[in-house]
């Protein structure tokens, strides 16, 4: 008898941390238990990208529609090649599209937002959006600042 | 001076004794295929000895360390106005580094100085020699389904631990603190990856879990077997155990998170 | 001394040392089929290290160890296994496990070594507590035993599978006149009864004499006296004499090697 609690406890120690993975998948860290369909590649190059990392997000209104997959340089134009993952449910990307390196929240991490254009044709795997423009580095901002003070 | 280089090098020699030792054990204790006849009832009864009696002080612990964390993080947070964050950041300091070593210490403490207190004992009033006499193998009807539980409780109890952390958080931030309860979800939902956080954390756990244990257990068996041998034993297994998992989660963190 | 009688033991010229320490030296003994035997010698000689070899439990550096004909140092693991069935052991401490109840620390042996039926388990786990006159106490923890009880059911628990040879390590250590009594009596009554052999181990003169049919006494890692209890205490050897009568002083001095006693003295007053 002093056995079958034993055994009760073990088994409901053991549930119990079973219970605390599903919470620690679910509600910690939203694993999405829907399939992970492969997104769509796209590319996009910057003259700065600020403090952008892998797997910061890419969103369009502010809604994340994917994630940064890969930074690298690209050798020819010298200038950063960002790689991203669009999820295939948002396939309205125009081919003349817009991404921006913004930032979220006061010390908030960098994410780029995507604003659709108005072409008819939309972006597939490969493709690169066109028109970039970089983040905001404070060193340019405050010598811009100082050129315009100056020629007053 | 020629005297205490030649010390340092027979202890250097002994503790590399030791570390032999402990390896032939571990090897005969698990090495072996178990009859689960016997085996099945030896765990169970381990499992709760190590891991059902340790619940308490994982879950207490947990609770306050999770409240703690929140707390402060709303102080420091509140003051850039991102005290919404403070959900993330509970979360990722209790799944990456917090519940592994906090669980792993607090278990070295309490179930590893047991085993090795209960093993020493046994040796010491020749229950092992006994056992061997009857013609069981002690390291496989004693140490093994003591490893075995160590390594299985830890990584469950790490994960009791990071949930009941992330409860004592919401308690403190949405409750008392007043932090909106859907961002303190939603900004932890996004910030921590289950792949690269939450099972991270748990395979550090189970690392953990196989040190520990296994440092305790050998203690136990290495130990002189009089009194002073088994308090001197349960102070090397807290010691050593604590050591071990601290180099090993800046490892383990460094190959997880850096890039090594 | 040869007496007709065949030997179960029989250990030839073996020597084993702890480190650097020689414990034995090319020592041999013969050990009678069922009698009691007494091995006795002062403490620290290696008394129980002698037992722990006949079981297999440590390899003596050389010679031989035979029991029953086999040589235990060269068995294989499931020889040994089966050897162990045929020998009971009897620890200083009862040395019985703590996290069992009496019934199950005596039906140990029987669920390792048989595949015998619960029901015949537990008959036969009543009769050996019964010889030890401790059936009632079948279902307590050794916790709850007294240090002669428990010796007690540990001497059940060794005679579970009833062995053809039974070893007591220091059996009246330590023990109150009555528990002593109680232990005398069942040693012999359980060698006359089960005609197996046993080997006593102690360093008490009086009851190992009362009971012992062969007695040998071993220092310095050999055999230094033989015979039967008549025999020893005839012996005029001082060593065999300093122990068998109790002396303080003789050839195991009184005095720990010490400097000269009046120059210690005079040495702690200052010059």
């Amino acid at each position: 008898m002093r056995m079958r609690t034993i055994e009760l406890g073990v088994g409901a120690f053991i549930l119990a941390g079973f219970l605390a993975l599903m919470v620690l998948m679910i509600n910690v860290s939203g694993l999405s238990l829907s399939s992970n369909d492969e997104g769509y590649k796209i590319y996009a190059r910057f003259e700065n990208i600020g403090g952008l990392t892998v797997r910061s997000k890419v969103t369009i209104s502010g809604v994340a529609v994917g994630k940064v997959t890969d930074i690298s340089i690209d050798p020819d134009a010298i200038k950063a090649l960002v790689e991203m993952e669009i999820e295939p449910k948002y396939d309205y990307l125009t081919l003349d599209s817009s991404a921006s390196i913004l930032t979220a929240g006061l010390l908030g991490e960098k994410y780029i937002g995507i604003t659709v254009g108005a072409d008819e044709e939309m972006m597939a795997e490969g493709d690169e959006i066109e028109d970039t423009q970089s983040a905001l580095v404070l060193e340019e901002l405050i010598g811009k600042f100082l050129f315009n003070k100056v020629s007053e | 001076m020629i005297d205490q280089l030649q010390a340092l090098g027979f202890t250097g020699m002994n503790k590399l004794a030791a570390l032999g030792r402990s390896l032939i054990m571990l090897f005969h204790s698990i090495c072996a295929v178990p009859n689960p006849r016997v085996g099945i009832p030896l765990l169970v009864k381990q499992l709760h000895f190590v891991g059902v009696l340790s619940l308490i002080i994982i879950v207490v612990s947990g609770l306050f360390i999770g409240m703690v964390l929140s707390l402060q993080g709303y102080t420091i947070l509140v003051d850039y106005g991102s005290e919404q964050a403070v959900g993330q950041m509970v979360a990722l300091s209790l799944v990456r580094e917090l519940s592994p070593v906090v669980a792993g210490l607090l278990f070295a403490g309490r179930a590893g100085s047991a085993l090795t207190a209960e093993i020493g004992l046994m040796k010491a009033t020749e229950q092992l020699s006994s056992m061997e006499m009857i013609g069981v193998d002690p390291l496989r009807r004693i140490v093994a389904p003591r490893f075995w539980a160590g390594f299985i409780s830890l990584p469950l109890l790490t994960m009791i631990f990071s949930v009941v952390g992330v409860w004592g958080a919401l308690l403190v931030g949405v409750d008392w603190l007043g932090i909106y309860e859907g961002s303190f979800w939603a900004n932890m939902q996004a910030a921590v990856d289950f792949r690269t956080d939450v099972l991270n954390g748990i395979i550090k756990a189970i690392v953990f879990g196989f040190i520990v244990t296994w440092i305790a257990v050998f203690q136990g068996y290495d130990c002189i077997p009089t009194s002073e041998g088994i308090s001197q034993a349960t102070t090397k297994t807290v010691v050593y155990s604590s050591l071990a998992i601290l180099g090993m989660d800046f490892l383990l963190t460094a190959l997880m998170f850096g890039d090594l | 001394m040869d007496s007709l009688d065949d030997y179960i033991i029989e250990i030839k010229g073996m020597s084993f040392s702890r480190g650097d320490r020689p414990i034995f030296d090319d020592i041999s003994l013969r050990i009678p089929k069922g009698k009691i035997t007494a091995i006795m010698g002062p403490s620290g000689t290696g008394k129980t290290t002698l037992l722990k070899l006949i079981g297999g439990q440590i390899r003596p550096d050389s010679g031989c160890i035979q029991v029953e004909g086999l040589d235990i140092p060269r068995l294989s693991r499931s020889e040994l296994f089966e050897v162990r069935a045929r020998m009971g052991m009897l620890f200083q401490s009862g040395a019985l496990f703590s996290d069992l109840s009496v019934f199950e620390n005596v039906a140990f042996p029987l669920r390792v070594h048989t595949q015998l039926p619960e029901d015949m388990v537990r008959d036969l786990v009543f009769m050996k507590l019964q010889s030890v006159g401790l059936r009632g106490a079948v279902d307590l923890m050794p916790s709850e035993l007294s240090g002669g009880m428990a010796r007690r059911v540990a001497l059940a628990r060794a005679i579970a599978l009833d062995p053809d040879i039974l070893m007591y390590d220091e059996p009246f250590t330590g023990q109150d006149p009555i528990a002593m009594g109680v232990l005398v009596k069942l040693i012999k009554a359980l060698n006359k009864t089960l005609g197996h052999t046993s080997i006593v181990v102690s360093h008490d003169i009086q009851e190992t004499l009362s009971i012992a049919d062969y007695i040998y006494l071993v220092a310095d890692g050999h055999v230094v006296a033989q015979g039967t209890t008549q025999q020893l205490l005839g012996e005029t050897s001082p060593q065999v004499k300093q122990f068998m009568q109790g002396l303080p002083d003789g050839p195991v001095p009184f005095h720990f090697p010490a400097p000269d006693y009046l120059r210690d003295m005079l040495g702690g007053d200052g010059a």
